[in-house]
């Protein structure tokens, strides 16, 4: 494969700050949640020196994450508005799933799959932070009724359960397609990335409709 | 209560294992608190204090006989007073120690995700062991009765044990010696029982027809139990619930939301493995390189050309 010596900056330092933020704030509330969710999964509570201090650290990161994601979403709510390309995308979903890529529609800078999980942790990010709000013993124990709080518990539970399916999906297709997570590490993608993956938003970028900044010499 | 393991755990809270149980010949108890008895002298209140060292903070007179007003970290057992106008139009003051009722099937325990932390003995006590508790909250929205309170001091939960410790050495609940008209007795469940079969006969002698033994079985019983004149209206008596259960919120949760979560997480990320070792990455290949390679640069040439003139 011939080494490109021009890349595509595909996420600026900001972008991958906040992600990383988010990124880790979200493994570790995984962690230490799952601690509580689970009996069999009690031990992760270690990770956090042990089940008070599990209890105690959870929702301060949980407030960490939603701050950070909001950050996220100002950064890149325009990107993810859905068009007519995902619907076309979405009827060729079978090709993506089999790598068969030069049979399905071109899409621009996100394809249909990363707006759903931008969109569906925009969803349900904020619905885990206000159940979480109603269950945070320590401050707002006593600011709800009982029942209020059990349903806050269930709604809680299945949001992040919904939040860890998407985040599996999330995690795997940046595996699956090869240098999807150098674009967030270090920030660019090569020419051939963006015309295998984002053909549209290629043209786009070939069209004038970015700063210099955007193409530069590979680092 | 601290784990003195004077006994064998029939459930424990969070934990898969089956608790070890072979020390099952044990009688089971229970406290009845016969209502009828009870004159309000809060004696009950006071041994249990003492007993278990606990010294509530002291409050503001809020216009009820209520002292202090609500069960608490260091209050364990309440009596409370209701007025109720009966249907002759005379007064009753029904007068109820409140506390943990040590269901048979406890909610707490069902909710708590510590384990080990909520535990019941072979002879149906249902204990915290505090060093174990995270102080999540989650008993509170187990328990059908609200009963634990969670100190903002320690970050732990706590109830009535049914002195566990007294009992575990022969002894009776602290409350029970202290009561001055044998309202609170203890026992095993079945003479408590049968106690409480004499008692209403005697009470409906007396006219009070809807005399009952409050032992509900939506919780599977309780080893606490009361003898109510109006058994068929529980709630007269400061909120006693008419039908308590485990809320069946908690029940999704703690029931089939778990495992099958977990299935559902764990089939997710097994898709993904499988379909990297059959399907296998999406790379990039050297055609693409140089298709983009000419993409950019056929723009680069034009935006130069567009400069030149």
């Amino acid at each position: 494969m011939s080494r490109p010596d021009t890349v595509i900056i595909r996420y600026t330092v900001a972008n991958r700050v906040n992600h990383w933020i988010t990124a880790i704030c979200f493994v570790l509330l995984v962690l230490s949640g799952l601690s509580m969710f689970h009996p069999m999964l009690f031990f992760l509570s270690g990770l956090f020196g042990g089940g008070q201090w599990t209890r105690a650290v959870h929702p301060w990161i949980g407030v960490v994450l939603l701050v950070s994601y909001l950050g996220l979403i100002v950064q890149f709510w325009r990107e993810n508005l859905v068009n007519r390309d995902d619907a076309a995308w979405m009827k060729s979903i079978k090709g993506v799933l089999v790598n068969d890529e030069e049979h399905v529609p071109p899409v621009g800078r996100n394809n249909a799959g990363q707006k759903f999980v931008f969109w569906a942790m925009t969803l349900l990010l904020p619905v885990l932070f206000f159940s979480g709000l109603v269950i945070w013993e320590v401050y707002f124990g006593e600011a709800t009724s009982i029942p209020v709080q059990r349903a806050a518990l269930l709604i809680h539970s299945l949001a992040a359960i919904a939040a860890i399916l998407v985040w599996v999906i999330h995690v795997y297709a940046a595996i699956w397609v090869r240098n999807s997570v150098r674009a967030m590490t270090q920030g660019y993608v090569t020419p051939g990335w963006a015309w295998r993956h984002h053909r549209k938003w290629l043209w786009q970028l070939a069209a004038g409709q970015h700063d210099k900044t955007t193409v530069r010499k590979r680092p | 209560m601290s784990d003195l393991q004077s006994q064998d755990y029939v459930r424990r809270s969070a934990s898969t294992m089956t608790p070890p149980m072979a020390r099952s010949h044990e009688d089971q108890v229970a406290k009845l608190i016969d209502v009828s008895r009870c004159i309000g002298c809060k004696a009950c209140q006071a041994a249990c204090m003492e007993w278990n060292d606990l010294r509530p903070e002291i409050g503001h007179f809020e216009g009820s006989y209520e002292n202090p007003l609500d069960l608490g970290p260091s209050v364990w057992t309440l009596m409370k007073f209701a007025e109720y106008e009966n249907e002759q139009g005379n007064l009753e003051w029904l007068i109820r120690k409140d506390g943990c009722m040590h269901c048979e099937d406890p909610g707490c325990l069902k909710a708590c995700p510590a384990p080990g932390a909520i535990v019941q003995y072979a002879n149906g006590i249902v204990d915290f062991i505090s060093d174990k508790c995270i102080g999540c909250g989650y008993c509170v929205k187990g328990c059908p009765f609200n009963i634990p309170r969670i100190s903002k001091k320690d970050h732990k939960s706590y109830k009535c044990t049914l002195c566990s410790d007294r009992v575990a050495v022969g002894m009776e609940p602290a409350c029970v010696k202290a009561c001055p008209t044998g309202a609170i007795l203890f026992g095993t469940k079945t003479d408590m029982k049968d106690w409480a079969e004499e008692r209403i006969v005697d009470l409906k002698s007396r006219g009070f027809e809807n005399a009952g033994l409050y032992d509900p079985q939506e919780v599977g019983g309780t080893h606490v139990m009361y003898v109510l004149h109006h058994a068929d209206k529980p709630s007269l008596y400061s909120g006693l619930p008419d039908k308590p259960h485990i809320s069946a919120v908690v029940e999704t949760w703690k029931g089939f939301l778990k495992p099958l979560a977990l299935f559902g997480i764990a089939a997710a990320a097994l898709a993904g493995f499988f379909h990297a070792v059959t399907i296998g990455p999406n790379e990039v290949t050297g055609e693409d390189e140089i298709e983009g390679e000419r993409v950019l640069h056929e723009s680069e040439t034009e935006t130069e050309t567009e400069k030149l003139p």
